[in-house]
């Protein structure tokens, strides 16, 4: 087991190997990942029984609560990548690092947007300083300080490490905003309402709610694979195997 | 990219010159060298561990406008851990009654003399300085000239970029688009 | 290696000394920030007391970040950077010397004179020495997360705007527990336990952060 989780990381730590990879799995992945996100989607927002309290208004949160959790994911996977660059210099977590941010920052967009929308018949307001509305703005903040970072930086290496450093410093901030927020609700007590905990949720609301969240997710993972192919393409533009690729025939190829 | 197949060794007691046209690359190498730029393909190799005998002068000074000479290099040698008399240091570089005027009122060459009298301080065993010849002058390189042989034939390794040329059994390395060139 | 902490240390406070701008700055600033909210929001006791704590916190926040632009550049650009880098010692050393020297001489000002301006913002009396101690505690946390985005932004030209939107989001839990302790004895209500919290935050900080800004600095150098 151990072993072949080392193999994998050798494997897929590696450029070419990686490039390979990307090509096998993208042409299946993207068709799953539509196909279950459609049908996750269709059964929420169509199938679905309403809420007695809520009524259909709730279904947005088969939006809502995918995009949320793939933001905070993607974030802490960022996290994850940014200290394995940073400890190992492995340059695929770099690349890696890199692919994570455009798709998760849109999600964190998304999870407030749809939130907004949602409280508006449930809280009266589209926008409530709720601890898990003000969580998702501050990592939407932290996602596009690391986009900030990154296109400030002009060799790419540099920028990614930079990312790196901001990403792993970023998700511990994130455990302390978490907390921090929390706090400040206790502060004032009653003034927020409760959206609806997952718990009150029954099986006819919770399947397709966890469809569509595996079908983001999958759809997350088919755009990172695709990034991080672009992106592992355009870094070694100038080793044998991409100059092949380009330019079969004579093996120079462009720049 | 700034240059390929470079491959060389250099070893104690010896003067490398690197030299190439502006953008070749010569700032880029030395950073990689002592260990400052991390982004390249390829392998440097110290015999053992280099920041203790590491005597590193970049391309700007490090020298602070608000601090006075004496400061500066007491600064520098508290840091890189030399143990040499600063103000003997900075009279062997002609700055003899310039010890208390801050480093912003002196000229450019008289802040590279600053920076250059950290090779007065001793102690260290490899020296990679960049372009340390700029800004002073013919005073100034006939005693960096003289200080740069009498450490090299007392065992240190020189390393630095410039046109001027210490010696004639100086070892060159030359970079340029093409490739980099070890010439002698 | 703690000489050439001293040697750092008596560096740093001479550098800020020569250029007492630098300090007098940030101080001259957290005032008049302050001083706006009187005058956009209402002269009326009640209401500025109600936001003293929030007011005073984020004109501080914001005093630290501006400060903390130009800790490396002057180093970076005349080179001093690199020797600290290539030096024998971690970076560490020299890094939180200079740390040190800037919270000495940028945080613990602003902490002394916060509760002048707190009681300008109409804070009651009995609660001015909390908001001493609320700026003093979360001050040096402020100095070290923001000397992180100081330290991966110094090689580039547009510091300034950018230095905010990477530190001000990482500044958050600092300010919502500063500006809380304030409001919690403004309440009557015991504040120990949101000093201990700020305090952990601080030890944290101390703990990861200078390591973290010399990695930063590494980076930015192009390593």
């Amino acid at each position: 087991m151990w072993k072949t989780i080392k193999r994998w990381y050798h494997q897929l730590g590696s450029p070419r190997y990686f490039y390979g990879f990307c090509n096998a799995v993208l042409p299946w992945l993207v068709p799953i990942a539509l196909v279950v996100l459609v049908v996750g989607l269709a059964w929420g927002l169509a199938w679905a029984p309403v809420e007695r309290y809520q009524g259909d208004s709730y279904r947005i949160i088969y939006i809502h609560v995918p995009a949320s959790s793939g933001a905070l994911m993607g974030y802490i996977a960022m996290g994850v990548a940014g200290l394995v660059a940073l400890v190992w210099r492995m340059k695929m977590a770099e690349v890696m690092l890199k692919a994570l941010a455009p798709f998760g920052a849109v999600l964190a967009a998304v999870s407030l947007i749809t939130g907004a929308l949602w409280g508006k018949p449930t809280w009266g307001t589209y926008w409530q300083w709720d601890a898990r509305m003000t969580s998702m703005l501050i990592l939407l903040f932290l996602y596009l300080g690391i986009i900030a970072l990154q296109s400030a930086i002009r060799d790419p290496r540099q920028a990614a490490r930079a990312a790196s450093l901001l990403a792993v410093v970023g998700v511990i901030n994130v455990v302390i905003v978490k907390y921090s927020v929390e706090w400040l609700q206790t502060l004032h007590q009653g003034a927020t309402l409760k959206m609806v905990g997952e718990s009150s949720i029954n099986d006819a609301m919770k399947y397709p709610l966890l469809i569509s969240m595996l079908g983001l997710w999958l759809l997350y993972a088919a755009n990172v694979l695709i990034r991080a192919r672009a992106e592992v393409l355009s870094r070694e533009r100038r080793s044998g195997w991409v100059r092949k690729l380009v330019a079969p025939g004579d093996g120079k190829g462009g720049r | 990219m700034l240059f390929r197949d470079l491959d060389f060794s250099a070893h104690d007691g010896q003067i490398w010159q690197i030299t190439g046209a502006n953008g070749a690359g010569k700032t880029t190498l030395l950073r990689i060298l002592v260990g400052l730029h991390g982004f390249y393909e390829g392998e440097v190799r110290w015999d053992g561990p280099l920041a203790p005998s590491l005597l590193y002068l970049g391309h700007q000074p490090g020298v602070r406008e608000e601090l006075t000479a004496r400061e500066n290099l007491r600064y520098s040698q508290a840091l890189a851990g030399q143990s040499g008399d600063v103000d003997a240091a900075l009279d062997a570089l002609g700055l003899y009654g310039f010890e208390d005027v801050p480093a912003g009122r002196l000229s450019a060459g008289q802040k590279r003399r600053i920076a250059l009298a950290r090779l007065w301080l001793g102690d260290k065993r490899v020296w990679v300085l960049d372009e340390p010849f700029t800004a002073i002058d013919q005073d100034g390189v006939a005693r960096l000239d003289a200080r740069l042989r009498e450490a090299a034939a007392a065992g240190t390794l020189v390393l630095y970029t410039s046109h001027h040329r210490v010696g004639e059994d100086v070892h060159r390395l030359h970079l340029s688009g093409a490739g980099a060139e070890v010439l002698a | 290696m703690s000489a050439i902490w001293w040697a750092s240390l008596r560096r740093e406070l001479t550098l800020i000394w020569r250029a007492p701008a630098d300090m007098v700055q940030p101080l001259f600033f957290f005032v008049v920030v302050v001083s706006l909210f009187p005058l956009g929001l209402s002269p009326k006791p009640e209401l500025l007391a109600l936001v003293a704590p929030g007011a005073v916190w984020v004109a501080a926040l914001l005093a630290v970040m501006l400060s903390l632009d130009g800790l490396f550049r002057r180093d970076q650009e005349s080179g001093a950077l690199d020797q600290m880098l290539t030096a024998p010692v971690v970076t560490v050393v020299p890094v939180s010397a200079k740390l040190l020297a800037h919270w000495l001489l940028t945080g613990l000002p602003l902490a002394l004179i916060a509760p002048l301006l707190g009681y300008m913002m109409q804070l009651p009396v009995a609660v001015l020495d909390t908001l001493m101690v609320s700026v003093l505690l979360g001050t040096p946390t402020l100095t070290v997360v923001g000397a992180i985005g100081a330290a991966l932004t110094v090689g580039l030209n547009r510091g300034g705007i950018l230095l905010a939107v990477l530190v001000l989001p990482l500044y958050i839990p600092v300010l919502v527990f500063g500006a809380g302790v304030v409001r919690t004895a403004q309440d009557g209500l015991p504040t120990d336990g949101l000093l201990a919290v700020l305090g952990a935050i601080l030890a944290l900080a101390l703990s990861l952060g200078p390591v973290a800004v010399a990695l930063g600095l590494r980076i930015s150098a192009g390593d």
